[in-house]
């Protein structure tokens, strides 16, 4: 049987995308904001696209923020993309200083224009993306080559406190950031892997893999 | 010095169920269909997919959602949207049916505030504002309506003014330029990237491989191709016409001829053509 992975609606976001790269990844997707359906789940992917703010705030409305540590807590694997990454972390600096789930220690900031030597605010686009710390073996980057350029599509960037936790860098303007971090049961991609082809594909393959194994 | 990388862009203009294009955004040719199109783009490595309901602002509505519903099940590389987009809902309902962002035109002209609104509540990497410029007695004018109506704004502060109001992305083409595979308006690129410090990507006129290695040597983001790309998969593919699945004027595509100006291009020799690779 296929692992059935819930794909949390909470108004932000390309779920319809998401749920067709899991779908071509024999991940079985329930699309829910119910607290049973989370907590039946054997997976959770946090998408997410635009504010961190309005994400907060919605996550908050819905009162999901205690079940969803709740799960990570419990060693459910979590996939979170773009700002569904971002939203693992502390707090973040978008409109005024915004508290996020705190699963992972860091902050989510605005580039800064003079690091990254000018280029343009948002980041869009193809970039490679290199190794840390971390070894992507055991991660869900196992099958991603090195420098492979991935699709991104985002202003903020996460500062994580523990370089450990970093599976990948990558470089905008002269400026390495943060794209992608592995800790525990807790994955996460700046960028979009449900948007970067073939080999963004190779990404849910590998999270349907961890998924079979928990 | 390497070049940065640029996006290379296949754009599908639809007019009801079928893949349209025109030259100078008159006398379309019904070209096939959107959803084939589009996975022969994503098949060939294409970095984004532009979709345009180059009739919905004329219907006052955008008729594309099955279409990117049903694309954004095989696809699995960025859909902008476009045509005819008027308010939050309609931008809510394209991102829930697979889009990734969103194009405005239109209704960003008749009403600019409705730009900030939509990077408010999308993010601003969501929104793309689509700028349509006609080079008319000398001078640049943008046009709205997909080209039908004269805006009389002034191009510079136009893209001003969408970057002040938190614009993601700059969408700059060229209608004296579109279909005609004559080259990029390299003058109007140029005065454009002085003030524009967002993403652009730029369209219209790329017919051969030296137009493309021309345009990419400018600072620019992504280009994107329209007739370029089309006429060189419908010369190569023997079943892109099927009686009875097509509507509208047919005749140029079953006569297989008159590619006037177009070299026979694909997506991979453009992006060896753009990037240095």
């Amino acid at each position: 049987m296929s692992p059935k992975c819930l794909i949390l609606d909470y108004g932000m976001g390309n779920i319809k995308s998401i749920k067709a790269a899991c779908e071509y990844s024999d991940i079985e997707t329930i699309v829910s904001n119910k607290k049973k359906d989370i907590n039946s789940s054997n997976a959770l992917i946090l998408p997410g696209v635009g504010s961190f703010k309005k994400a907060m705030e919605n996550l908050t409305n819905l009162d999901l923020l205690e079940v969803i540590k709740d799960q990570a807590l419990n060693n459910k694997p979590i996939l979170g993309i773009c700002l569904g990454m971002q939203l693992l972390f502390e707090e973040s600096e978008e409109f005024g200083k915004t508290i996020g789930l705190g699963l992972v220690k860091g902050r989510v900031k605005k580039f800064d224009i003079k690091k990254i030597n000018n280029n343009k605010i948002p980041h869009v686009g193809w970039s490679s993306i290199f190794k840390n710390k971390q070894k992507w073996e055991d991660t869900i980057l196992a099958k991603i080559e090195e420098n492979q350029k991935m699709y991104f599509v985002h202003s903020f960037y996460v500062e994580a406190q523990d370089e450990s936790v970093i599976s990948s860098k990558t470089n905008y303007g002269g400026f390495n950031f943060c794209s992608s971090v592995n800790k525990e049961n807790l994955f996460a991609t700046q960028f979009h892997p449900e948007k970067s082809g073939r080999e963004g594909l190779k990404i849910f393959n590998e999270f349907s893999k961890v998924i079979k194994q928990n | 010095m390497t070049k940065k990388f640029k996006r290379v862009i296949a754009r599908l203009d639809v007019k009801g169920p079928n893949v349209v294009k025109g030259v100078q955004m008159e006398g379309l040719r019904v070209l096939g269909q959107p959803e084939e199109f589009a996975e022969y783009y994503y098949n060939q490595n294409a970095d984004e997919i532009i979709f345009s309901d180059i009739v919905a602002s004329l219907y006052g509505r955008n008729n594309l959602i099955d279409v990117v519903s049903k694309t954004a099940k095989n696809i699995f590389i960025p859909l902008i949207v476009g045509g005819g987009i008027r308010t939050l809902k309609d931008i809510y309902d394209l991102l829930r049916a697979g889009a990734d962002k969103i194009s405005l035109n239109s209704a960003a002209i008749k009403n600019p505030k409705f730009i900030q609104e939509a990077v408010k509540e999308f993010g601003s990497s969501t929104i793309t504002i689509s700028v349509e410029v006609n080079f008319l007695n000398n001078k640049y004018e943008i046009f709205y309506n997909n080209g039908r109506e004269p805006a009389n704004i002034d191009l510079n502060e136009w893209i001003n003014e969408c970057q002040d109001r938190g614009a993601g992305e700059i969408l700059l083409s060229a209608i004296h330029k579109d279909g005609t595979g004559k080259g990029y308006d390299t003058n109007l690129i140029d005065q454009v990237k002085e003030i524009v410090y967002i993403p652009l990507i730029v369209q219209g006129g790329a017919g051969s491989i030296k137009d493309i290695e021309h345009v990419s040597n400018y600072e620019i983001d992504g280009i994107v191709l329209s007739s370029a790309l089309h006429y060189t998969k419908i010369l190569q593919d023997d079943n892109v016409y099927r009686e009875g699945s097509l509507e509208g004027n047919k005749e140029f595509l079953k006569s297989k001829k008159n590619f006037l100006n177009f070299e026979k291009l694909n997506i991979e020799m453009i992006k060896k053509a753009v990037s240095n690779l």
